[in-house]
């Protein structure tokens, strides 16, 4: 049996299945337990698991990562809420500096088995300071593992993997595809970080693409095939870690790459996979490797603006056929 | 030095006594470790930095004797005292500021990040105000399992101007959390007298009633004082009492870290409070109370010959193998990012 629900709702539902089977699961956030979230994706847990593992924080992002930090530390798993993305420049001591390298600096004497979810990207017009894309700072820093999931069965098995995981996990939400449906089985779904999924078989390029990018990837997969382009599509669901196996050896038989990433140009992830495509499969390739991606710009908020900016479906089919050609 | 001359204190030792033995035993071991850590500095073995507790060590000594063993520390950069007063070995810790795989942390952490979670010395952390949310967290993870823990979180008087020392007050105290910080105002934050940059005069004290807590000020100095007060805060803290933040006025005897000579410091203050330096005080004050001399002496010979082991261990020690730093980035022992 399956059935039909929301990306919003996923997350809800993933963090309840793992919260019933381990009782050291707490969830904590701003706006998290009694209104259920600004996005409404924590709808019923507080009802279902109590003030005590549910807990609504003041607006201080800073204590509330440390406050997850601390606990990790000494036996709790925590779930720690950052509303927006953007937020995490506001504690981007713990994200950075504290959580990831504590393990490390300690040689092991400490476990960091904790997940900081938080709604990531644009699309719903709210301008520079809450529409950024960031998995790319996030993956930049050793010692983060770097989750995003593309439609609801991913949210519910790559979140119950992040909180199982006993390193810390970035987990981004792409805040346009919270209405977003997707087909569900019941029962319980547990993912492996780390796999990336091929969600379109294809011949001629490889489409590499992460959250909303995936079914933007989708849609402009299905309008090659009616020009005669044969493309394969791959979510890679997780940046850290990185299946760079699924990619190579894609690549290896369309011999073309194009990635399609919502973060600013300079230095988001998909530089990363054609640094990686270009040093380990150069000569199986065919095409130069190209990179579709949101301009060097701040997102404007007007929603022809954002569109434009955005990669579009047409960018995405655009850049294919450059590199068919 | 064998340990054999050494007298030890006797079974008729009253508790009392044994307290006042366990907190000069403690501060004069620090002392003894910071001198040959700032020696070592000197001479060029302990590398990059470190910030030492020479006058400070009455604060690490008095929450050290009055924590149960399963409570938990967390402290700055100028760490040393606090990692030394958990009951950590003297060898590892001299070994981490060497750079040497007998390190508490392997080498890895180094000077500012001292850590030994076996004795609850949770971590020393070099960002300024950092850990107090962490602490919290610690606390936090305490309360819901119900062990009665207690977190004390050590920080200086600069750090009562970072937005992250009000965001942990505040969380604290909404949640009830079995959490004491201390500040030690040492009246300078890095090279800048405190006064010069805080609106208040007391810079955790007078900021303690915006989070609905007691103002506790307390002579930093003075082992027994700081004793007292710890033991009162960490006993109410364990009964469910809730947050406390005490500030323990001292004063640095060196420089901010490596060898910085503190020039910025007038000589009437820098005289002033070396005449209250905690170690000599507190043998005194042992001795007026009719502590015998040789029992002194014999923590004073103990605490040097242990200084004395440890550098050796250190010295003695290798480097980190070049393939540790491959290890224990993840839960999984390695450092891998691909497959
Ligand atoms: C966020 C941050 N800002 C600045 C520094 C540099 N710094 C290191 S120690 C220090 C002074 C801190 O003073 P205080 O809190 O009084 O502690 P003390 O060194 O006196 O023990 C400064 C500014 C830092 N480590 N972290
Ligand atoms: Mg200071």
């Amino acid at each position: 049996m399956a059935e039909l629900i929301t990306y919003r709702d996923a997350v809800a539902r993933g963090l309840a299945q793992e919260m019933r089977r381990d009782p050291s699961v707490f969830f904590i956030g701003e706006d998290v337990a009694a209104a259920g979230g600004v996005f409404k994706a924590t709808k019923g847990l507080l009802e279902e698991f109590g003030p005590d593992r549910v807990r609504d924080t003041p607006i201080s992002e800073e204590a509330i990562l440390g406050a997850a930090m601390g606990a990790a530390m000494t036996g709790l798993k925590p779930v720690a809420e950052i509303m927006f993305s953007d937020f995490l420049a506001t504690c981007w001591d713990l994200v950075a500096v504290e959580i990831p390298k504590t393990r490390y600096m300690t040689d092991g004497q400490v476990t960091m088995p904790l997940v900081i979810r938080t709604a990531n990207g644009g699309g719903l017009r709210f301008g520079a300071q809450h529409s950024q894309a960031v998995e790319n700072w996030a993956m930049a820093i050793p010692g983060l593992k770097v989750v995003a999931p593309s439609n609801p069965r991913d949210v519910i098995g790559l979140l119950a993997a992040a909180i199982r995981d006993p390193d810390p996990v970035m987990f981004f939400e792409q805040k346009s595809l919270y209405p977003s449906k997707g087909e569900v089985p019941d029962g319980e779904i547990v993912d492996e970080l780390g796999v990336a999924t091929t969600v379109r078989s294809g011949t001629d390029v490889t489409i590499v693409a992460l959250a909303s990018m995936v079914p933007r990837a989708v849609a402009a997969a299905e309008e090659l095939d009616e020009i005669g382009i044969s493309a394969e599509v791959i979510d890679l669901r997780s940046l850290v870690p990185l299946d760079t196996a699924t990619v190579i050896e894609s690549v290896k038989r369309t011999s073309r790459l194009v990635t399609v990433e919502e973060n600013p140009r300079l230095v988001g992830w998909g530089a990363e996979i054609v640094s990686i495509v270009a040093e380990e499969c150069f000569w199986h390739l065919d095409g130069p490797l190209t990179r579709v991606t949101t301009p060097h710009i701040p997102l404007p908020s007007a929603d022809a603006l954002e569109d434009e900016f955005l990669p579009s479906v047409e960018r995405i089919v655009e850049a294919a056929q450059k590199v068919v050609q | 030095m064998s340990v054999t001359e050494i007298a030890e204190p006797t079974e008729d030792t009253s508790p009392e006594e044994q307290v006042w033995l366990g907190l000069y035993r403690q501060i004069f071991r620090i002392r003894s470790f910071e001198e040959r850590a700032y020696r070592l500095f000197m001479e060029g073995l302990v590398k990059g930095t470190s910030h030492l507790s020479l006058g400070q060590e009455a604060i690490a000594a008095g929450f050290g004797e009055a924590m149960r063993e399963d409570d938990y520390t967390f402290a700055t950069y100028r760490g040393h005292a606090h990692t030394l007063a958990r009951g950590t070995p003297m060898a590892g810790v001299m070994g981490e500021l060497l750079g040497r795989a007998n390190g508490v942390c392997g080498g890895k952490g180094g000077s500012m990040h001292l850590t030994s979670v076996e004795h609850g010395a949770m971590g020393s952390y070099a960002i300024i105000g950092a850990h107090l949310p962490i602490a919290n967290g610690a606390a936090w993870s305490a309360q819901v399992r119900g062990t009665g823990q207690v977190t004390v979180c050590f920080f200086g008087d600069g750090t009562t101007n970072i937005g992250a020392f009000h965001e942990a007050l505040n969380l604290a105290k909404v949640w009830n959390l079995p959490v004491v910080f201390v500040c030690e105002n040492n009246l300078y934050m890095e090279y800048t007298p405190i006064g010069d940059v805080t609106a208040v005069e007391h810079p955790a004290a007078d900021r303690a009633s915006a989070y609905g807590l007691e103002s506790i000020i307390v002579d930093g100095n003075d082992p027994d004082a700081v004793c007292e007060v710890a033991t009162t805060a960490i006993e109410r803290a364990r009964d469910g009492g809730g947050p406390s933040l005490i500030e323990a006025k001292t004063y640095r005897h060196g420089g901010h870290s490596r060898a910085d000579p503190g020039q910025y410091r007038p000589d009437e203050e820098v005289a002033e409070w070396l005449s209250r330096d905690p170690v000599p005080t507190y043998r005194e004050r042992l001795l007026s109370r009719g502590v015998a001399e040789d029992v002194l002496t014999g923590i004073e010979v103990e605490a040097a010959a242990d200084v004395d082991a440890a550098t050796e261990a250190a010295k003695a020690a290798p480097p980190p193998a070049i393939e540790a730093a491959y290890t224990n980035l993840w839960a999984d022992g390695g450092a891998s990012w691909r497959n």
